[in-house]
């Protein structure tokens, strides 16, 4: 998978919150098309380095860089148009919105049509609309959301609105794809089920992806390779069979998760 | 030619179809000067309210200064025809550009408030604009501006408000109108997705504004004298009322809120008290019993019957 260039790399990034250093000397890169596992307890600070790249938080110092420019200082909606997209823990969904509205908002960056032909319903409205309607439906398939896609997306069961989010997230068509856990609550059959489909989105968009998660059975199983937070430091980086063995690693996880 | 098309031409058939009946009867003497005044007051009112839905209901920013940009463009509006003698349509597209200018302006710092600093923020500059214009002796300071010439009339306001109405429909039914939606829903998640949003409360700003200014040339030009006492806030309060009453992000609703609100007004014209508690006792309930507005987020083309025949008619299979 290496390549000479990687798509991003973190360089030092710390970030402070008043007294707090929840990212420390963060260094990390991902290569084109890798599959990256992110994974620490609860507070390590996995979800700011997510901020961090998307730009909703700014490095207190250090330098993040997508195909080797640097993105520190760009608005998040700047960023996604560069072609990063992520998935919110917390579940961000439009949620008064239908489900397939809620994907079809995130074409906005690729639709070209202006304002004149928006308001005369001239020129290109109606084919960039008739083509973002079947792409979002094309995505809702994809993830099993099809037979839904007219209802509102609030009353979908937890684990479809997990899926709705990287179906929206897609639509942005991104080249990194960020998950903030993705399998939180989902059941096992359910998590099994999202494993395979992430395989098969990266494949299908060329996608890189990288995953936050606490399921080991789905970051042993997908990521390449997985960097190990504590306290905003990584403490081990490698293949998912090196870190189920590293010492550090069962240290830091012992009494909190088991490592299988 | 596709269905949405058609729709478009069904609907835009059956407002030309109640203009026809309504511009009959009132040629034909059937409707008396007060209710012809009314009527156009209600078209006047569906500008405002629905150019305040872009704002407040769809993008979901809090502003209650609308009755500020009203103003502008009726100042505008008036001196253009008055003192310099332009046809009405011009004076009418300069009152438009001015506001909308202004609420360019205004917009750009104060959409960074958020919520109830917003609402408070718009509310002052409402009053800014009122106070200025009270100042300005050129356009007869407190005591107004006299001798307006009568260039309102059903056939302007009508033709006004279905040009608005279409505006804001496909705006909000294109990718523009979806960032603006999605703001409302979920400014993180829409910033996320791609959105500007910035950008897009701006603009949702710009055009509720520019609208607002056109019903304000077409209201001023109804009457012999305008003061700035008409574009107070408890005006915009008014448009507000419309508004939510009608439903926050439905167009449907806000026609219903503007009709609901100036038909009641002129039914108790002479009684302003009882005019002023059945408007809060009318908000308490539905605050109660239906605190999204009487249409919600829904459209009337949305209700399965009417949806049905508008669908046969535009020719979309079920
Ligand atoms: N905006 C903020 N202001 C202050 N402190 C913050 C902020 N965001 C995060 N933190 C703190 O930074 C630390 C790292 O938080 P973060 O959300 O990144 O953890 P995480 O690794 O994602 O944890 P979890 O597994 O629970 O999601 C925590 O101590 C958190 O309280
Ligand atoms: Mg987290």
């Amino acid at each position: 998978m290496a390549e000479n260039k990687p798509l991003l790399k973190a360089e030092d990034v710390s970030e402070v919150f008043g007294g707090l250093k929840a990212v420390a000397d963060f260094n990390f890169y991902i290569n084109k098309g890798e599959l990256i596992g992110l994974i620490g307890p609860n507070g390590a600070g996995k979800t700011t380095i997510f901020n961090l790249i998307t730009g909703v938080y700014v490095p207190t110092t250090g330098d993040i860089k997508l195909d080797g420019e640097s993105i520190v200082g760009q608005k998040p909606y700047e960023i996604t148009q560069r072609g990063i997209a992520r998935t919110f823990q917390n579940i961000r969904l439009f949620s008064e919105l239908s489900v397939l509205d809620n994907v079809k908002i995130a074409y906005h960056c690729h639709v070209k049509y202006g304002l004149i032909e928006t308001v005369l319903r001239m020129g290109r409205y109606f084919g960039e609309e008739d083509e973002i309607t079947a792409e979002s439906l094309k995505l809702l398939k994809i993830f099993k959301l099809d037979e839904h896609a007219y209802e509102v997306a609030k009353n979908l069961p937890y684990g479809a609105q997990r899926r709705l989010e990287i179906a929206r997230a897609l639509a942005a068509k991104p080249k990194l794809l960020l998950l903030d856990e993705p399998a939180a609550g989902m059941n096992p059959q359910e998590t099994h089920e999202l494993m395979e489909m992430i395989r098969w989105i990266r494949k299908q968009f060329g996608l890189t992806v990288l995953l936050i998660e606490h399921d080991m059975s789905l970051v042993m199983g997908i990521c390449e390779r997985i960097y190990v937070l504590e306290y905003g430091m990584i403490i081990a980086e490698g293949t998912p069979t090196e870190i189920q063995n590293n010492p550090e690693v069962i240290r830091a996880y012992l009494g909190t998760e088991s490592m299988n | 030619m596709n269905s949405v098309r058609r729709r478009d031409l069904t609907m835009l058939i059956i407002g030309l179809a109640i203009f026809g009946v309504i511009q009959g009867m009132i040629s034909g003497g059937m409707i008396g000067a007060f209710w012809q005044l009314n009527i156009i007051l209600i078209c006047v009112n569906v500008i405002m309210a629905v150019s305040l839905n872009l704002i407040n209901g769809y993008t979901g920013q809090f502003s209650i200064g609308h009755a500020g940009f009203m103003a502008v463009g009726s100042y505008v509006g008036v001196v253009a025809t008055t003192n310099f003698h332009l046809p009405f349509i011009v004076a009418l597209i300069l009152g438009a550009v001015c506001a909308g200018i202004l609420g360019f302006l205004i917009g750009l710092p104060t959409l960074r408030l958020r919520g109830d600093y917003l609402a408070i923020a718009t509310l002052g500059l409402g009053e800014i604009i009122r106070i200025v214009i009270m100042n300005i002796e050129y356009v007869g300071g407190a005591a107004g501006f006299k001798g307006i010439p009568h260039l309102t009339n059903f056939a302007w306001v009508y033709g006004a408000m279905l040009i608005t109405l279409f505006f804001i429909k496909n705006f909000v039914n294109s990718s523009h109108g979806r960032a603006c939606i999605a703001i409302r829903e979920n400014e993180i998640a829409a910033e996320a997705m791609g959105v500007n949003t910035t950008k897009y409360k701006v603009m949702a700003f710009t055009i509720g504004a520019a609208f607002a200014g056109i019903a304000g040339g077409l209201f001023a030009h109804q009457f012999y004298l305008i003061s700035p006492n008409s574009f107070t806030f408890l005006a915009s309060f008014n448009y507000l009322i419309m508004v939510v009453l009608g439903g926050m992000g439905s167009i449907t609703g806000s026609i219903a809120g503007a009709f609901v609100v100036t038909f009641i007004s002129a039914a108790l014209a002479s009684f302003p008290e009882a005019r002023m508690i059945i408007y809060a006792l009318a908000l308490i309930l539905l605050m109660f019993y239906r605190p999204q507005g009487l249409f919600g987020y829904m459209e009337i083309t949305n209700f399965a019957p009417i949806k049905k025949v508008l669908d046969k008619i535009s020719g979309k299979e079920a």
